[in-house]
């Protein structure tokens, strides 16, 4: 239930207000696109999309992120040694975050903040950050939410939730970095039972408007063997040509590389994105490459999704339901029904 | 918080040309700072990634044993990029070391057993290690019979001569050293593929583990042979190679099923790879 309630027309004083001791990541409108990006004025928001082109990983995992640098000038005694590179992990936050795209960092803390190793920059990253999170009033024809352990209006790995209920949002604060948050821009009035009925409608609605959904429950006890080679992974590769925006769009691929990168003698070490759909991921210095073919390109996509990552960790599908990769596949490849081919298998 | 991706400074102490075709040398790595040093704690069977600053990182096994102390020793194969460049290195140049990284050989469960280590060409660099490692002789007692196959194209690939020479005059190892092929007609050991000194040699399986590092062909035709002499899929066991660049299980390329090779491995027995995905 909402805690506070603010009018639509005060958003701009309270992004001003965070603006004042944060750094401000919002949905912003350019180039026909909707995505985040650091603000510096409130007008420079727009809440009128149904989820941000691409996810908002970027913040956590830049998709390309300096991490040493160094000299190769012989002349100094420092010649190849690597240096941490200072950053800016002051206080930030990420306003306008979906509920799926809030709970794929959850999944993504899992690979990067482990018992044995600790990613510093996802870690601080992490730390540094409260989410702010819109729910979904009006879900769109490929997300799945429901069905993956998310929902439009889910409060998991949000700190705060804001829900459009007409002329106010109504405010949910969700965990103890919320409310610090909240406590520092002092703005926003109690809720009324009128604020509760508003809510509770538009929370049914959009969950009547949630028309797509998958099947995830025999995933965990399918045979790993089995899965991994079925007949259907022909079909589903045949007509893939491998251009890795499924990857791209998706808020828990988080593949990575690392490269070297030099000019006039000073150099850095960075990590870039990279893709499993991309031969050279794998390919071993001998030219041995154990994922050479597409389709095994494929499937380790799908298999890691929705059966390694399921064995591993035990806490469901490495995916949010949020249908980018359905909506930007060149060729119709849709994970929905990759679900129900896993999930059924041998049913 | 530490960052393990921060390779360790060290100085390239010495480099040995192993191999007669110059493909291979072995690089003797010292560190620059000793808190280093003291942190750097490995177990035979681990591995590395090396560092060169403007080039990048490769991940390498450890040759050097746990009871070699105050260096590292990584014997290096001229393939690509980064190869290419430390086998240009000398002596007195810096590159990095992260590490150690993954699993090691079961070393709690093999204690009190029969160990036969067989291995093929330059994947020999972590049998050293276990090699040396074993013979020390805090460890000789704690392991029963020490029986090694080692094979390489010619007596000129062979890594680590004038150890393998030593270990020969010892009683307390049994050394079957072989190649393919040999002209030298001085060549005093066998002459066969690793799978076939392994058969004539049988080693026994009565309370012994084989370790089988070496080319895919090698292990092949190698895992039936042991298989038929009695070793359990549990008591062999491999080290797998795989592309790998944080080393540290993140970055994602180098799995086989649920197992992350460089986290999770290099090292898995022949039992629990059976049970991954066909994909290595």
């Amino acid at each position: 239930m909402a805690d506070k309630i603010i009018k639509k027309a005060d958003l701009p004083a309270l992004l001003s207000r965070l603006l004042d001791h944060y750094r401000v990541y919002a949905p912003v409108r350019h180039q026909g696109m909707t995505n985040f990006q650091e603000i510096s004025a409130a007008d420079q928001v727009d809440l009128s999309h149904v989820n941000t082109t691409l996810s908002p990983k970027s913040l956590m995992l830049p998709q390309s992120e300096s991490m040493f640098e160094f000299t190769l000038d012989r002349t100094s005694d420092q010649v190849g040694v690597l240096r941490e590179i200072e950053k800016d992990f002051s206080p930030r936050i990420i306003f306008g975050i979906r509920p799926c795209d809030a709970k794929s960092f959850q999944l993504l803390d899992l690979n990067f903040d482990t018992p044995t190793y600790r990613d510093p920059w996802w870690v601080k990253r992490r730390q540094s950050t409260t989410l702010i999170g819109l729910g979904c009033n009006d879900p769109c024809s490929t997300c799945f939410c429901t069905s993956v352990g998310s929902g439009p209006f889910s409060t998991d790995g949000l700190d705060i939730l804001f829900i459009d209920a007409g002329d106010e949002f109504a405010i949910q604060t969700v965990t103890e970095k919320g409310e610090q948050t909240f406590s520092k821009v002092e703005i926003g009035a109690e809720g009324s039972n009128a604020t509760t009925d508003a809510v509770l409608s538009v929370q049914e609605r959009a969950l009547k408007l949630m028309k797509s959904a998958v099947h995830s429950k025999n995933l965990k006890d399918q045979d790993e063997k089995a899965l991994f080679e079925a007949d259907f992974w022909d079909e589903v590769q045949f007509g893939c040509i491998n251009c890795g925006v499924c990857t791209f769009v998706c808020p828990t691929c988080w593949c990575f590389d690392i490269q070297d990168e030099v000019h006039k003698g000073n150099g850095i070490r960075l990590r870039n994105w990279d893709a499993c759909m991309f031969p050279l991921f794998t390919l071993h210095g001998s030219g041995h490459n154990p994922r050479a073919q597409k389709l095994q390109r494929v499937r380790q996509r799908f298999m890691h999704k929705l059966k390694y990552f399921v064995d591993k960790y035990d806490v469901g599908v490495a995916c949010v339901g949020c249908g980018r990769c359905v909506q930007q596949c060149p060729v119709n490849i849709d994970i929905r029904h990759v679900f129900r081919l896993m999930n059924d298998l041998g049913a | 918080m530490e960052n393990p991706y921060l390779p360790y400074p060290v100085r390239i102490d010495s480099v040995v040309t192993e191999t007669e075709d110059r493909n291979l040398k072995t690089f003797k790595l010292v560190f620059l700072n000793s808190e280093d040093r003291e942190k750097f704690i490995h177990r035979a069977g681990q591995f590395a990634e090396l560092s060169i600053a403007g080039k990048g990182e490769i991940p390498i096994g450890i040759a050097s044993a746990p009871t070699e102390k105050g260096y590292l020793l990584f014997t290096v194969n001229k393939v690509g990029v980064v190869t290419s460049a430390l086998h240009q290195m000398e002596s007195g140049d810096t590159i990095g070391v992260r590490g150690p990284l993954g699993n090691c050989y079961p070393w709690e469960q093999m204690e009190g057993s029969n160990v036969v280590i067989i291995g093929g060409g330059f994947a020999f660099t972590t049998l050293r290690a276990s090699i040396v490692y074993m013979l020390h002789p805090d460890n000789r007692k704690r392991f029963g019979n020490l029986t090694v196959i080692y094979g390489a194209r010619t007596p000129g690939m062979l890594l680590y001569k004038d150890e393998l020479v030593a270990w020969e005059e010892r009683d307390d190892i049994h050394m079957h050293i072989t190649v393919d092929a040999a002209d030298d007609p001085n060549w005093k050991y066998n002459v066969g593929f690793v799978p076939t000194i392994t058969q004539e040699t049988a080693p026994s399986a009565k309370d012994a583990y084989a370790i089988v590092c070496g080319p895919p062909i090698m292990i092949k035709f190698t895992l039936p042979i042991l298989s038929e002499l009695g070793f359990p899929p549990e008591r062999i066991i491999m080290s797998l190679e795989m592309r790998m660049k944080c080393g540290i299980g993140m970055c994602g390329r180098c799995n086989i099923g649920t197992e992350y090779v460089c986290k999770d491995g290099p090292v898995f027995d022949l039992a629990h790879m059976s049970r991954l995905p066909n994909e290595y």
